[in-house]
């Protein structure tokens, strides 16, 4: 987009935040060698310093720190179930709030902004950053899973003996099935990047503060966000996107493996795994030196088309029939059954809701700051109506669909075609798996698995691109221009974590640690929620 | 000889770059040429403005400077990038297609710009466009 001088329009009333702070002012300029980087100072320091003292931990202590962190996670999502139950609720019903609110009429950006992305672009992005590896594995599994044992402790489609339960029973169990699945993919994960973009986007364009989680605080915390409660917010959601971003990198890349093993008889060795992590990482930082437009821009996009073609495939070659009957049963069960699975009062059906639920509330929250980060990056133009709209409502009719198509036919395979192809990664749990096994029984079963691998090592670089970007920005306190080898650094950075808890141990314990910071996040999130209120109120109507 | 001379300009960095704003001056004057200065930035606020439409401001404040300060004829030109820490591609386009520059007059400490230029990018611009350029040590 460019724009020259001379068309400048005389300047917009704004609602700028009145503040002394400078963007930059904290920073510090040193050279390295050749390399000039541009980096806050304490933030770049701390979550630097800190990621590599935790993955040292992770590595030399490795059974304390198993202990320890493998405890905490689970320790969290059952005695503070209902901190992350009561927040997700609080998203979804505020963003739903400001959809119908007369604040939805604002503009991110001001009332003259114009959208930079097209809707197929914009979208694409969303996914990429969001969720797309996530619909990958579990869209077969979670739907045949939550079915089989479903919540409420509801019978699931297999009796006591591993018999086909009686009709009713099975249409029951898989509608509370695909209910309890979209639960998870639905409006809540939604709602709660929804709420960190929208609090991001409106801080930083609107308000011209530094993009960066600590503007959001501005009218709770003043003055003050620019000391070190700020310092502690941005470098602790750097640090959650390091270490989850890195984590997922080295636990994807034992997946891909699996997948590479499973499809191709290649021996899934640790020197395979560590191949993947480096390709993974060269592509990203091939990726993130091109830019956003011509890097994660173009990535997400072709891998929207990948994806969209696979979903079509399984479509006409799955379950077809059955399909569209689970896509609006599921629907209609997942309406009915929202304020049940929402209430957290009561709840005895331990396995599904602190299994499942809290556990994914806590990792949703855990990757807000990156993922809504991101998003409030690419979404400048689009007032907060439109934007709750696109983000919040349209994944979730998104997701819902990929469900039913992916999980809709692995369902069916089992009940109807009595295959337990699909059943046995749930029991032997290889969720990397059941999306191999889902498709053997379609035709072409090795040139779809080939896509299915193309498209999670894809979405593994799209992720590892704008992650580092985000990274990046927090570190350099807001600056989006800071030079390019501090984006490279964080790419590689998280390749190397990756690869060297995969080979000394210790992926799971950060990952526990990583997914343990949704507790506090969760507390500062629904504060965001004031923010955004307090933001919105005061921007010209 | 030189009637259209394009100068990259980084407003956070001016005072690393003004030697080669007198080159271009100093050229400009000789050639009876136009001086333009390109700034990229982004939508989101940065250590110069709050919004691109202040940078803008901020850019004519300095070509109108530097136009009295040197008498020159010079033309401030802001654009807009997604992503300005890669914001070569925009600025080339932007001195072939809108300004028709023959010069490029650009400090070798302008970050990012300057990288691109004297590392790989410098071959291809100097093989895929007719644009001569000069860069200020």
């Amino acid at each position: 987009m460019t724009m020259s001088s001379e068309s400048q329009n005389p300047a917009a009333p704004s609602a700028e935040i009145d503040t002394d702070y400078l963007i930059g002012q904290d920073n510090i300029q040193p050279s390295i060698g050749p390399l000039k980087v541009d980096i806050h100072n304490p933030v770049f320091a701390l979550t630097a310093g800190s990621v590599i003292a935790l993955v040292l931990f992770c590595l030399i202590f490795d059974k304390i720190a198993a202990d320890i962190f493998g405890a905490l996670r689970p320790w969290l999502t059952t005695q503070f179930d209902w901190v992350f139950a009561i927040s997700m609720n609080i998203f979804v019903v505020f963003c739903l709030y400001l959809v119908v609110s007369p604040l939805g009429k604002i503009k991110i950006g001001g009332k003259s902004a114009t959208p930079e992305y097209s809707y197929p672009a914009w979208f694409s992005m969303l996914f990429a950053a969001g969720m797309g590896i996530g619909l990958v594995f579990y869209g077969v599994l979670e739907p045949l899973n939550h079915s089989l044992t479903p919540s409420f402790n509801q019978p699931g489609i297999l009796d006591a003996s591993g018999n086909i339960a009686d009709a009713a029973t099975v249409d029951a169990a898989i509608k509370l099935g695909m209910a309890s699945t979209i639960f998870h993919w639905g409006l809540h994960p939604w709602a709660c990047y929804s709420v960190v973009a929208l609090a991001l986007g409106i801080f930083a364009y609107n308000k011209g503060l530094p993009l960066t989680i600590r503007s959001a605080f501005y009218p709770i915390l003043g003055e003050r966000v620019w000391g070190w409660p700020g310092h502690l917010l941005d470098s602790l959601a750097a640090l959650a996107t390091l270490a989850g971003l890195a984590t997922s990198l080295g636990y994807g890349s034992s997946q891909a493996a699996a997948g590479l093993h499973y499809v191709f008889g290649i021996e899934a060795t640790v020197e395979l795994q560590v191949s993947i992590i480096i390709v993974v990482t060269g592509l990203a930082i091939t990726s993130v030196v091109r830019g956003l437009d011509g890097g994660v821009k173009i990535l997400s996009e072709a891998n929207m088309l990948l994806a969209l073609a696979l979903f079509l495939f399984v479509l006409i070659f799955g379950a077809t029939s059955g399909i569209l009957g689970i896509f609006v049963d599921g629907l209609v069960a997942y309406g009915v059954n929202l304020p049940a699975l929402s209430n957290w009062v009561g709840r005895d059906d331990g396995y599904y809701f602190h299994g499942w639920t809290t556990f994914y509330w806590a990792w949703w929250i855990a990757w807000s700051p990156f993922v809504g980060m991101f998003i409030a990056r690419v979404s400048l133009g689009r007032s907060v109506r439109e934007f709750i709209i696109c983000v919040l409502l349209i994944p979730t009719l998104a997701c819902v669909m990929w469900m039913a198509v992916f999980g809709g036919t692995a369902i069916s395979q089992l009940v109807n075609d009595g295959y337990t192809g699909v059943q046995q990664t749930i029991a032997n749990w290889t969720p990397e798996l059941s999306l191999f096994h889902m498709l053997e029984l379609l035709p072409l079963p090795l040139f779809t698995s080939v896509v299915g691998i193309v498209l999670v090592l894809v979405f593994f670089v799209t992720s590892s691109d704008s992650g580092s970007l985000v990274v990046d920005t927090i570190c350099a306190g807001g600056k989006v221009d800071a030079p390019m080898p501090q984006r490279v650094f964080w790419a590689s950075f998280e390749g190397l974590i990756a690869i060297a808890l995969l080979l000394g141990g210790g992926l799971g314990s950060l990952q526990a640690l990583a997914i343990a910071t949704g507790f506090p996040f969760a507390i500062v999130t629904v504060s965001m929620c004031y923010c955004i209120w307090q933001g919105l109120r005061t921007e010209p109507v | 000889m030189y009637s259209n001379i394009m100068v990259p300009v980084s407003l956070a960095h001016i005072d690393q770059i003004d030697k080669a704003l007198k080159v271009a001056a100093d050229l400009a004057r000789h050639y009876g040429a136009k001086v333009h200065y390109v700034g990229v930035t982004s939508a989101l606020p940065s250590e110069i403005a709050h919004n691109a439409e202040e940078y803008a401001e901020k850019l004519k404040a300095f070509a109108k400077q530097q136009a009295s300060t040197h008498n020159i004829n010079a033309e401030p030109h802001t654009l807009i990038s997604h992503d300005p820490a890669v914001d070569l591609d925009l600025i080339l386009e932007h001195a072939e297609v809108t300004i028709c520059a023959d010069l490029v007059v650009m400090a070798s400490h302008l970050p990012s710009f300057a990288d691109h230029l004297t590392g790989s990018h410098g071959g291809h611009l100097a093989s895929h466009s007719q644009i001569s350029v000069f860069v200020v040590r």
